[in-house]
């Protein structure tokens, strides 16, 4: 039957936890239909598939939805059981490994995002904010990973912390083009630094990132947009 | 190997809670801590040098930290006794999905309920009710989230439970008149000792954020 193991992933280009979604996915060579939502239009499969939060990403396997990026990772991770193995099978390495996607999650995201929408004093202190919190990071490779070297360093291999890093970080260069400050100084936070050159060296990234046109210009109008209506 | 399990905790916390109700689910025999949060522990300090909050799980002297992330540890660990979350990978997708859906709204949402006033409480107050009639559509004729046996969400949603009596005080609303089904599971789950030994008695729960409301300086 053609329908089994049918794979399609709702998502939008500009949302990065459908790109999170997207690497799972094509990390582990896993055919799959992709559907571009236009948020502003949302297809009804969608508002029917996530009616709790009616946001991309959604992930329909045999018919059956699954929604937030982090559970649909984990779900994916747990049924094709191929290689690269996202989260680590030791469970007190799994332990880790979701307690520091949950701070680049939660952390990281909600002030690069407050970074980004914000302008003078408020965006100072969210800079300040964004950079104490990669410093954090910092420290803590040095837990996750032996010697503070990223398994993709040492064998090449994305895991599901690579997936959160790259979609919240992999286009520093570029968000440091629209803010027009450092993020990731190879001084200040050397190991983040190495990170994200490995991360952005891969070829399935290279070849699923946007052209950076695109991703300045969307960066730029949420930036103008949050401000706009922040100053109304 | 004797296994040597730490709780690091705050007796009004729910997300201490969870793991106390994981804990006695397991029939894992451990040390409870109370900690002062107002003088934290070096141990806690050294433990969760990130975040600087219970609880905190110390398994064999190493931490794990955040309750979801240790709930899903303990039942990992602890697999051959009351499993948790289910054994099929999307039933387990949508468990997670639920206690994330918990995490996101019923502990801001209850706070602001107890913290606010005027418009911006009645605001809190109906996403809560909302909130809280989405997880009853997902409980549906289910005796537990987790079916026949307490599961996952149970774990994750119950602790708060202790608090509805502060939040029904402070917001001057009955839980119970909007969402009765849920009041029905929560007291469904209070008959498990792992639960009923878990949470504080909810009485003690209004005499703690009364007086945090006098610290806080609110009305």
């Amino acid at each position: 039957m053609e329908e089994e193991n049918k794979v399609t992933l709702h998502g939008t280009w500009r949302s990065p936890y459908a790109k999170r979604v997207e690497l799972a996915l094509k990390l582990k060579a896993i055919p799959f239909e992709y559907v571009e939502e236009d948020l502003n239009n949302k297809s009804p499969l969608l508002l029917k598939y996530n009616p709790v939060y009616k946001k991309v990403p959604v992930l329909v396997h045999n018919g059956k939805p699954i929604a937030e990026s982090l559970c649909i990772i984990e779900y994916i991770d747990e049924t094709w059981k191929n290689s690269p193995q996202l989260l680590p099978e030791d469970r007190y390495k799994r332990a880790k490994v979701r307690f520091w996607t949950s701070f680049i999650h939660q952390q990281l995201y909600e002030t690069m995002l407050t970074a980004m929408k914000a302008a003078g004093e408020a965006q100072e202190k969210a800079i300040k904010e964004l950079w104490e919190k990669l410093q954090v990071l910092e420290e803590g490779m040095k837990d996750i990973f032996l010697n503070g070297t990223p398994s993709i360093i040492s064998n090449g291999s994305m895991g599901i912390l690579e997936i959160v890093m790259c979609s919240l970080l992999g286009p520093y260069k570029l968000q440091e083009e629209v803010l027009g400050i450092k993020i990731i100084d190879p001084e200040k936070t050397p190991l983040i630094f190495s990170w994200l050159e490995a991360i952005n060296e891969l070829p399935l990234v290279k070849e699923t990132a946007p052209p950076s046109e695109k991703t300045i210009a969307l960066l730029k109008f949420v930036r103008e947009n949050a401000l706009k209506s922040s100053s109304a | 190997m004797a296994e040597e399990v730490v709780l690091l905790d705050f007796w009004p916390s729910p997300f201490g809670m969870r793991v106390r109700i994981a804990l006695a689910e397991k029939g894992i025999k451990y040390e409870y801590k109370e900690e002062d949060l107002k003088n934290k522990s070096a141990l806690l300090l050294q433990m969760n040098p990130v975040h600087k909050k219970i609880p905190v799980l110390i398994h064999n002297g190493k931490p794990v930290c955040e309750s979801l992330i240790q709930v899903q540890y303990i039942d990992e660990v602890w697999h051959h006794k009351s499993p948790l979350l289910p054994s099929d990978p999307y039933q387990r997708a949508i468990a997670r999905f639920w206690a994330d859906f918990v995490d996101k709204k019923i502990y801001d949402l209850g706070r602001k309920v107890w913290t606010t006033k005027g418009e911006e409480q009645e605001a809190a107050k109906k996403e809560f009710i909302e909130s809280l009639k989405l997880l009853e559509g997902e409980l549906g004729d289910k005796p537990y989230f987790g079916g026949e046996n307490l599961g996952y969400v149970d774990v994750v949603l119950v602790p708060f439970y202790s608090w509805f009596y502060a939040y029904e005080k402070c917001g001057n609303f009955s839980i119970e008149a909007e969402c009765p089904k849920l009041i029905a599971w929560a007291k469904r789950c209070m008959q498990k000792e792992s639960v009923s030994k878990s949470l504080p008695d909810r009485e003690k729960v209004y005499g703690f954020v009364l007086q945090l409301k006098k610290a806080f300086g609110i009305e």
